[in-house]
C-alpha cells in the first residue's frame, strides 16, 4: 500500500514537473529559487496588474523564458532587470527605483503622514483643558463671590437637603 | 479669511485639478522605453521570401514606419487601411513586423484585409517583439533617416491620430536634413 502511495506522488511530481514547462528544468535549486524571485518581481504587460509568473498571457510566458535562459546564462538579477527596463521601461518592476520621476511616489506618503501629524498635533494642543496646577483656587475670591449671593447659598443648602 | 476655511478650500481644489488631470490621461498605455534611441537590431526572414532577410539595414537612410501586427489580432484589420492611408500621403514606407503569428494566416490575412507593407519581417518567436518593447498589437513605431526611434503609437492608429500626429511627424522628419 505505501508503495502505491509513493508512486502516485512520483506521478504528480512528473506531471508538476512537465507543466511547468521547459523554462524551468536544467537549474540548481538556487536558480530555481532566482527565477521564481524575479517572476514575481516583474509585472506582466498585458494583465497589467500581474506579476509574469501569474499571468497566463503569452509575453508572460515568453519573459518567464527570457528571465530563464538568462538565469542559466549567468545574468545576475541586476542585470536581468535592467534588460527588460531598457525595453519596457521601468514600468515592469513592481518596485519602481528611487528616481526624478518615482520621487513623489515614494516620499509623497511620507510627507502626507508629515502634514497628519502636524495638523493632529495641532488640534491636541488647542484642546488640552488648563491644567488644574496651573492657577491656585483663589478661595478667598471664591468665598466673597458666593457670600455676595446668598440666594444662590440658600438653594444650594436646600438641595443639599433634599438629597438626604 | 480664516484658515480652517481656506485649508480646505486649498485641498479640495488641488484635488479637483489632480483628479481632472488623470482623467485625461490613459495610465494603460505605457510610454515606450525606446523613444529617441536606435531601433534594436534585427535579422528576419521576410514572409513573401523564407530565405530573404530584412534586417535593421532597411530602416537606415529614409523615414519609415514599423507596424507590428499579426492576423490573430482583430484590431489590426481596421488599422491595415489606415496604415495604407498613411504611406500613401507620406510616402513613407512601412515595414511590417509579423508578430507571433503563423505564415498561412499571415499571407492570406494580406490578401483579405489588403497590403500596405513594403516588406514584411516574419518574428515568430516575438524574440525582436520584446527586444522593441512591444506589449501588445498592433503597435506603430516612427523611425527617422538615422535609424532612432521618434514616436511610438500603442494599439490601433485611430482618424486623429494620423491627422494630427503621424502625419505631421513623418512629414516634419522627411523635410529634415
Amino acid at each position: 500500500m505505501p508503495r502505491f502511495w509513493l508512486y502516485l506522488l512520483g506521478l504528480c511530481v512528473l506531471a508538476a514537473l512537465s507543466a511547468s514547462g521547459a523554462t524551468a528544468r536544467d537549474m540548481s535549486d538556487a536558480q530555481l529559487l532566482r527565477y521564481h524571485n524575479l517572476t514575481a518581481q516583474l509585472r506582466c504587460l498585458i494583465c497589467q496588474n500581474r506579476s509574469i509568473a501569474e499571468s497566463d498571457a503569452p509575453l508572460a510566458a515568453d519573459l518567464r523564458a527570457l528571465v530563464a535562459t538568462q538565469i542559466k546564462a549567468g545574468r545576475s538579477d541586476r542585470e536581468i532587470k535592467q534588460y527588460l527596463v531598457d525595453r519596457y521601461g521601468a514600468w515592469v518592476l513592481y518596485d519602481p527605483p528611487f528616481n526624478y520621476a518615482t520621487w513623489l511616489l515614494w516620499l509623497g506618503p511620507f510627507v502626507l503622514l508629515l502634514i497628519a501629524l502636524a495638523i493632529a498635533l495641532n488640534m491636541l494642543r488647542k484642546r488640552r483643558p488648563r491644567s488644574p496646577h496651573g492657577r491656585p483656587l483663589d478661595r478667598a475670591r471664591l468665598a466673597a463671590v458666593l457670600d455676595e449671593n446668598p440666594d444662590e447659598r440658600t438653594r444650594q443648602a436646600a438641595r443639599d437637603r433634599d438629597a438626604q | 479669511m480664516r484658515w480652517p476655511v481656506v485649508i480646505p478650500g486649498l485641498v479640495l481644489i488641488g484635488l479637483v485639478a489632480m483628479l481632472g488631470y488623470g482623467l485625461t490621461r490613459q495610465p494603460s498605455i505605457l510610454p515606450s522605453a525606446l523613444l529617441d534611441r536606435p531601433a534594436p537590431a534585427f535579422n528576419l526572414p521576410t514572409l513573401a521570401n523564407p530565405d530573404r532577410h530584412v534586417t535593421t539595414q532597411a530602416l537606415q537612410g529614409q523615414v519609415s514606419l514599423v507596424n507590428v501586427w499579426a492576423s490573430w489580432c482583430v484590431a489590426c484589420r481596421a488599422e491595415s487601411s489606415r496604415v495604407a492611408e498613411i504611406t500613401q500621403r507620406t510616402g513613407v514606407p512601412v515595414i511590417g513586423l509579423n508578430y507571433k503569428d503563423k505564415r498561412p494566416d499571415a499571407t492570406r490575412w494580406l490578401t483579405v484585409f489588403g497590403n500596405p507593407f513594403s516588406v514584411v519581417a516574419v518574428d515568430a518567436s516575438g524574440r525582436v517583439g520584446i527586444d522593441w518593447g512591444v506589449a501588445g498589437v498592433p503597435e506603430t513605431f516612427v523611425v527617422d533617416r538615422q535609424g532612432v526611434i521618434r514616436y511610438k503609437v500603442v494599439g490601433a492608429i485611430t482618424e486623429q491620430q494620423m491627422n494630427q500626429r503621424l502625419i505631421p511627424i513623418l512629414n516634419k522628419l522627411k523635410s529634415a536634413s
